[in-house]
């Protein structure tokens, strides 16, 4: 195990824990119990595979930017998650969730989305395994991804508004929970990100680790034929809540390779924010000088969160991994980039990680780096249209 | 040492009464105050105070507007205290907020200014058991009564650990969902009741979900009083004020002293 386990308490040094409402507590003791059990039996790890390879496209293919490379200098290898079913590294989490969720005999399926690509995936696997799915977005997310919305509904989910606060990520958050609240007894929260109370962050990082586990045996299978040691020098991902970026760093943490974080500059809570709680864990957090949560403001809605994973948290306190902003317009330009010289659209979230290794080529040059490209563009093609016309 | 809000409330059940708490968010207009004097005066045993909080998930519509409202007034934990301070009630208080408001002032600065604001006891819905230690260890030791949560899903072998903790009162969640007015009393309202009186002596109070006052009769069947918050904020809300917040008030008063 290259990253280290919570506390039974799910804490990662200072951060973590379980900050909820008395009504769900017992709720996500039995969650943790029952991932534990089903972690930890033969049948329930094959069937999950099994998806993972035959309905997802697992494994990924690590992909060597040539041109993109020469041009910055630097040697870049992408790992592939757009190319999953469902366009991103999402539906590792929530195969493995919904499969978890059924074998606790859950009928329902609650989600948070922001940017849709988690509630796009949730909705697929409602589908696959038959079961109900709401899933809330905030309004104005609503809006900026449409194109999700529809898929969503196309397959047979609800989607829910969320129109309270800023009206993104973190709104849908509040109305998943307060859903969960009411509806315990026969739903399961799918939760996106390596966030909210314990077990998630732990267990959505477990899932997610197929991702970091492949990328360190295509990376050792690459690099080797250079004679290194078969590790790249730099692991770079977004982070909003940060779930791709842990499953990138936990293929890499036991080994030299630095890792770097990369957020919104309007979203940077490792970079900006202090210790604070809201839905369910401690970790850093945007807020106001009274523990008001403040809202993020970021062109991308899968990193518009003003909170980020308690684990991130951890990792950037004991000096593991450093976190990087990054502004939209960079954010734009690397989008652009990666189209162009590799005939690869990105989603606008790894577009970050990407235009952090361009601000920073100088100090990189010569290094070969590793980007977690953690879904597609399909979804902001439209944004990206009326921006750059 | 007992403190001032348990005092009070065991002191009315003693007399034979049944209780009630209201819930009226701090800062929501300019009137709150006068509010809170009022529901005071019509018959309240307690007044429950929200600080307002930017992601209250364990609230429904009516008090997330309400908190909104009172964030757009500009309403702080600090201008809350300082009203309250001069306030002069004439009943014990307890806030109600989220642990991020306690947690960023930090518990100590927090547990002192409830004090100096006169406030004897704060509920934090999203503070379990498991998490509560370190607040109530300062808030214990400051005489701040920390309220606990107990809500229908909890095992059997949970409710004794809860009420143990509990200072002030339990607070019995009547229902499983955020705080709103409903149709009809849930059955897990006189449910979870009855399981915690089994429990402990320290008084019951239901809430979420408790509408009217035929409902809060209904649950004090079996709970020693009810927590009215939503049925109450939206009057506010609807700008009904200190005389439609006392009418309401008087209205449980007399359903509950009728029985």
């Amino acid at each position: 195990m290259a990253l280290t386990d919570p506390t039974p308490e799910g804490r990662f040094g200072d951060f973590g824990g379980r900050f909820i409402p008395e009504t769900l507590v017992p709720a996500c003791q039995q969650l943790e119990h029952a991932f534990r059990e089903a972690w930890a039996d033969r049948a329930f790890r094959n069937e999950l595979d099994d998806l993972l390879r035959d309905y997802a496209g697992r494994p990924s293919p690590l992909t060597e930017c040539r041109r993109l490379s020469a041009e910055l200098g630097v040697r870049l290898l992408l790992k592939r998650e757009d190319l999953n079913h469902t366009g991103s590294h999402k539906i590792n989490n929530v195969l493995g969730q919904a499969l978890l969720a059924k074998r606790m005999r859950k009928t329902r399926l609650v989600a948070e989305t922001g940017a849709g690509q988690h509630g796009v995936a949730t909705a697929t696997a409602a589908a696959l395994l038959g079961m109900d799915c709401a899933v809330y977005m905030g309004e104005v997310d609503m809006h900026r991804q449409e194109l999700n919305v529809f898929r969503m509904r196309l397959l047979g989910s609800e989607v829910r508004s969320a129109v309270t606060g800023s009206r993104t990520l973190k709104d849908a958050i509040n109305e998943a929970m307060r859903d969960w609240v009411a509806t315990v007894e026969s739903t399961h929260y799918c939760l996106g990100s390596v966030m909210g109370p314990h077990p998630y962050p732990w267990m959505v990082r477990t899932l997610h680790e197929v991702l970091g586990r492949e990328a360190r045996e295509q990376c050792a299978a690459l690099l080797a034929k250079d004679g290194g040691d078969g590790v790249p020098d730099v692991v770079t991902a977004c982070v909003g809540g940060g779930s791709n970026a842990i499953g990138i760093f936990s293929g890499f943490a036991d080994t030299r390779a630095e890792l770097v974080g990369v957020e919104p500059a309007g979203g940077a809570a490792v970079g900006r924010g202090v210790p604070g709680v809201v839905h369910g864990s401690k970790s850093y957090l945007l807020q106001d000088e009274w523990g008001q949560v403040q809202e993020a403001q970021s062109i991308s809605a899968g990193l518009d969160y003003p909170g980020v994973g308690p684990e991130h948290s951890y990792l950037s306190a004991i000096g593991r991994a450093r976190y990087e902003a990054v502004d939209d317009r960079e954010v734009i330009d690397a989008f652009a980039l990666l189209s162009r010289t590799e005939g690869i659209i990105p989603a606008l979230e790894p577009a970050h990680a990407l235009a952090w290794i361009v601000r920073d080529r100088a100090s990189l040059a010569g290094k070969t780096v590793l980007l977690n490209l953690s879904g597609r563009g399909d979804k902001d093609v439209a944004q990206m249209m009326d921006l750059l016309g | 040492m007992t403190g001032a809000l348990e005092t009070a409330l065991r002191g009315g059940r003693g007399a034979g009464r049944k209780l009630l708490v209201p819930y009226v968010t701090g800062g929501l207009d300019g009137a709150w105050l006068d509010v809170v004097r009022a529901v005071a005066d019509a018959g309240a045993d307690a007044v429950e105070i929200g600080i307002p909080f930017s992601d209250p998930v364990m609230d429904g519509p009516v008090i997330q507007l309400a908190s909104e409202r009172a964030l757009e007034r500009a309403a702080t934990p600090s201008s809350i205290f300082t009203s309250l301070r001069e306030g002069d009630i004439g009943v014990p208080l307890a806030v109600m907020t989220y642990y991020n408001i306690c947690f960023h002032m930090g518990h100590e600065r927090f547990a002192d200014s409830l004090r100096e604001a006169g406030v004897a006891a704060a509920i934090l819905p999203d503070l379990p058991l498991e998490e509560v230690g370190p607040w109530a260890e300062v808030a214990d030791r400051v005489g701040i009564e920390t309220v606990m949560l107990a809500a229908p899903t909890a095992p059997d072998d949970r409710l004794p650990r809860v009420c143990e903790r509990a200072r002030g009162f339990v607070y019995a969640v009547g229902l499983l969902g955020v705080t709103g007015e409903r149709d009809e009393l849930a059955s897990s309202a006189t449910v979870i009741a009855s399981r915690l009186k089994a429990v402990t002596g320290k008084p019951v109070l239901v809430g979420v979900g408790i509408s009217t006052p035929r409902q809060a009769v209904e649950a004090c069947e079996v709970a020693d009083g009810v927590v009215v918050g939503s049925a109450l904020v939206r009057r506010l809300l609807d700008g009904e004020g200190p005389t439609g917040a006392a009418k309401l008030v008087e209205s449980f008063r007399s359903a509950l002293d009728a029985g």
